[in-house]
């Protein structure tokens, strides 16, 4: 039963992270260019993700927030679709400064929650 | 742009990755990664960045915008992840495993390039430029 309302809670934030991230994309992604909305809801999606981390969720709330919300919010495949379109020179930095971000933003995420926390 | 398109975007992109978050969660219930290497979602992300880039070469999906954008930011964008594997990285370095979390953020973006450059380089060959592009500009690599 935990099993199955931890699921729904996934799906639910999930249902909120996903078009969240796919609406940063087509607002702010150029094309051409750096895929700026993207790369925010890659680096949001790891701070709030080292947030709760730091707050110890488990259960139903680390389903909700973090592998649901922060988990859909952020992508892996859009990602690295986008780094191979914009080709090699352009392509690699856009992907150390994606991975780049996303590590040091889960890490301050971590750090302040574990202030207040 | 009106109201309705905005909303059946958002309706096919959020049911999408409300299934895809279920699947990672369900993969990592049956198969959770543990304390080493996250091997589970290493192969989350690898597979679904394979199918994502390969996903032009669908006929479907090139006459029908919404279920691209369904599988494509939606299914695709919510099964893999970016804020897992940088808090499994944090833990291993964390704890002081170095070389494992070097290995990890490496490997993964490493495999993950792979995998598009080969199904993509599949994808170009059964589509037209033009099809591509009409593909990107609805939004399926967002």
């Amino acid at each position: 039963m935990t099993g199955l309302l931890t699921g729904l809670l996934v799906a639910l934030g999930a249902a909120v992270g996903a078009p969240l991230r796919y609406w940063l994309g087509r607002g702010l992604d150029r094309p051409g260019s750096w895929h700026v909305g993207t790369l925010a809801a890659n680096t949001l999606g790891s701070l709030l993700l080292g947030l709760c981390t730091a707050f110890a969720l488990e259960g139903a709330a680390l389903g909700l927030l973090g592998t649901g919300f922060c988990g859909a919010l952020t992508t892996y495949s859009s990602f690295a679709v986008q780094a191979r379109e914009r080709g090699a020179r352009a392509g690699s930095a856009y992907a150390v400064t994606t991975v780049a971000l996303a590590l040091l933003a889960v890490g301050a995420g971590f750090w302040c929650g574990a202030q207040v926390a | 742009m009106s109201l309705r398109p905005v909303l059946a975007t958002t309706a096919a992109v959020a049911l999408g990755g409300a299934a895809g978050a279920l699947l990672r969660w369900g993969l990592g219930e049956a198969a959770p990664d543990g304390t080493g290497f996250p091997a589970t979602t290493f192969a989350i992300n690898v597979v679904g960045c394979f199918a994502l880039a390969l996903l032009p070469a669908l006929g479907a999906v090139r006459t029908r915008p919404t279920l691209a954008l369904a599988l494509g930011p939606g299914l695709l964008g919510g099964f893999t992840t970016l804020s897992a594997y940088a808090e499994q990285a944090r833990v291993l370095l964390a704890d002081g495993r170095t070389a494992l979390a070097a290995t990890y953020v490496v490997g993964t973006l490493g495999a993950c390039l792979l995998a598009v450059a080969v199904a993509g380089s599949w994808a170009d060959r059964s589509t037209t430029a033009q099809q591509r592009q009409d593909l990107a500009a609805e939004g399926v690599e967002e």
